[in-house]
């Protein structure tokens, strides 16, 4: 991918976790994280649910919903740390310098106002500037994501709308501020598999001519893999792996990453081959927060593991230019 | 909207038809009929006698004619003479309609906008010292007997403050008009409407309180943050629009009940509405007043029942009316 990227990094995280208060103590969702992107770049959190993708997405926002709370870490955006402002002054950064699109294009908006009037709202809430200058920033917007006839589409409610085109209205609000990273977790999901290209596709697009930074959550390894510059690989609250997409692809360090990868369906594997290919599967489960291993999180589900996984928490380590947690990582790659 | 109107006719015509066939049958289960309660009360009477009342009033007929020519006067608003007030029903109705609409108007919209006010208070405060003494207040209301409410509040408010009146609707001595009398009738109207409104309240903060913190919970709530939008508009526009919907869903069901309940806060005030006319007539075996009484709160339930549904569209987009 050759994009205009810069060198500073515009969203920092460091060290972040993030726990749930429970009767029977903290319970760690997710454990120092580290990551970084700079303007124009995309980045995939990849996982399965319950990883904590979703809620280290939220907390780039100051938005994690209780009982779950930020237990540690750092949060830079363009220098400053999100997680030290207060609720005031986190208000005006959202939507403002870092907004979010979310999964679920149908209830995300607010059923009982217009389209319009929810993306001007975005606007208004930020800028001192007029209904009507609103209004007209609105349209740009609606008509900048490929939305037909703005004008009429502006006064309709949301339920006149396919998921597509909420979507659409999604990033337009999402967009409004002109934010300088745009969190998106898992935005395609619920949408048609042609959709989902077109709404990817679209955010590609933004990305480019804005230079504004995606993180770009998901558990769907396939679908990003065409976008994004880097993929970071989370399991049970942890990073175990980041690396540029095309290494990681040709390369997986990680046995988690090797499984997730093997269990994508292929094209060419699909009813016209005389033998369809059974799914690669990872064995067993994701353990629960409450009865995390001591050692590897991933060891009870791992082909390679042995006694040092069990007992020691892999630490990340440098693999050419990305990272891998993995106590086994560059041993073998067979398996 | 038009197709809507025409086709809600249709159903009011249906639903007033049922109305009047469960109505007349009900008091004909009843035992006793006019003219046994005409005659009880005369003393003493000679079966040659009833059965002359009887023919007079043309309670000698077969139930089913009795019933026709109850539907045929109907359909010409004329709704019988009441033979224990020697008035013409309609008339009777005519007289204490307002009363009743102006109390029960007054009472829920006391009831709405006092009771929404503290369940958003309370959602907003939600788990604070404010939440649990509004939900306390509340819970008292809910389970406080109207009339003993009724009963002290003139204890308290007319007896021992002297503040307002003791009962009726307009003060008997002074011959006021204008703006006087809009005063008067206003200040005889704040014990029965609290009153008969303090129950009502009690539901609708509640209520108002569940809506709201479930909508807090909803999706779009969450985007609006991620917008970066003020947490007091959240409240406002966010939030409150949606929670109204299951409030006036409530206020369509409940309208009937507050009819019901005027019945026994009129009685306390001496109020000169339907209800004490309601309350009269049955004990007088007044029959065709009470089905009068009846069938008119009938149309004003189904009346008041379709406007909820078209305020309904006007709250949310999503509901059309067809």
């Amino acid at each position: 991918m050759s994009d205009p990227v810069s060198r500073e990094p515009v969203l920092a995280v460091d060290g972040l976790s993030i726990g749930f208060q429970t009767r029977r103590g903290l319970l760690p969702a997710v454990r120092e994280l580290s990551f970084s992107v700079r303007s124009g770049e995309m980045l995939a959190i990849v996982g399965e649910s319950g990883c904590g993708k979703s809620l280290t997405a939220l907390a780039l926002l100051g938005l994690v919903p209780p009982p779950g709370r930020v237990t540690g870490g750092t949060v830079r955006l363009e220098g400053r740390d999100l997680l030290a402002l207060d609720e005031a002054a986190l208000r005006r950064v959202r939507g403002a310098r870092i907004s979010m699109i979310f999964q679920e294009p149908m209830t995300a908006l607010n059923p009982v106002l217009t389209v319009g009037e929810q993306i001007m709202e975005a606007i208004l809430e930020h800028e001192p500037v007029s209904r009507k200058a609103a209004r007209g920033r609105a349209l740009a917007l609606l008509e900048r994501v490929r939305i037909p006839d703005p004008e009429r589409r502006f006064a309709e409610y949301p339920h006149r709308l396919s998921g597509g085109m909420r979507q659409r209205v999604m990033i337009a609000m999402a967009l409004a501020g002109a934010p300088a990273v745009l969190v998106a977790d898992e935005p395609t999901t619920a949408l048609d598999v042609t959709i989902q290209a077109q709404i990817l596709g679209l955010i590609d697009e933004l990305r480019r001519e804005q230079g504004t930074a995606v993180v770009f959550i998901t558990h769907d390894l396939g679908v990003v893999s065409r976008y994004v510059d880097r993929v970071l690989v989370m399991y049970a609250g942890r990073k175990v792996e980041e690396r540029g997409t095309r290494d990681l692809f040709a390369d997986p360090l990680h046995p988690y990453t090797r499984g997730l990868i093997a269990a994508q369906p292929r094209a060419g594997a699909g009813p016209a081959g005389a033998e369809r290919q059974r799914l690669a599967e990872i064995p067993g489960t994701v353990p629960a927060l409450a009865a995390m291993p001591a050692g590897c999180a991933f060891a009870p589900r791992c082909a390679l593991a042995d006694e040092r996984c069990v007992q020691a928490v892999p630490p990340a380590r440098r693999a050419g230019s990305g990272l891998v947690a993995c106590h086994h990582a560059g041993e073998t790659h067979a398996v | 909207m038009l197709t809507y109107l025409r086709r809600s006719a249709a159903q009011v015509v249906f639903v007033l038809l049922g109305i009047a066939l469960i109505n007349f049958f009900l008091l004909h289960l009843a035992p006793g009929d006019a003219a046994q309660v005409l005659a009880g009360e005369s003393g003493a009477a000679t079966p040659e006698y009833m059965e002359a009342l009887r023919r007079q009033f043309g309670l000698d007929q077969p139930l089913y004619v009795q019933f026709l020519r109850y539907l045929g006067n109907l359909v010409t608003f004329d709704l019988g003479y009441s033979f224990r007030q020697s008035l013409p029903v309609s008339e009777l109705i005519l007289q204490r309609l307002p009363a009743t609409l102006l109390l029960m108007g007054t009472a829920i919209g006391f009831a709405l906008v006092a009771g929404c006010s503290l369940g958003f208070l309370a959602a907003r405060r939600a788990g604070k010292l404010t939440d649990t003494v509004i939900s306390i207040v509340a819970l008292l209301f809910y389970a406080t007997p109207v009339f003993w409410v009724g009963i002290m509040l003139i204890v308290v408010f007319s007896v021992m403050l002297d503040w307002l009146p003791v009962g009726g609707m307009t003060s008997v001595e002074a011959n006021l008009s204008g703006l006087a009398l809009v005063g008067d009738v206003a200040l005889h109207l704040v014990l029965p409407a609290v009153t008969l409104g303090l129950f009502y309240l009690a539901i609708y903060a509640r209520l108002m309180r569940a809506a709201m913190l479930e909508v807090y919970g909803q999706d779009f709530v969450r985007t609006a943050r991620a917008k970066g939008v003020r947490p007091r508009r959240i409240a406002w526009r966010h939030v409150l629009r949606n929670a109204l919907l299951p409030i006036v869903t409530t206020l369509g069901v409940q309208l009937g009940s507050i009819l019901g309940g005027a019945v026994l806060v009129e009685t306390v005030f001496s109020w000169p509405g339907l209800g004490r006319l309601a309350f009269a007539a049955l004990f007088q075996r007044d029959l065709n007043l009470l089905l009068g009484i009846l069938f008119c709160s009938s149309v004003v339930v189904v009346l008041v029942n379709i406007a909820v549904d078209l305020v309904y569209t006007l709250l949310d987009p999503r509901i059309e009316l067809n």
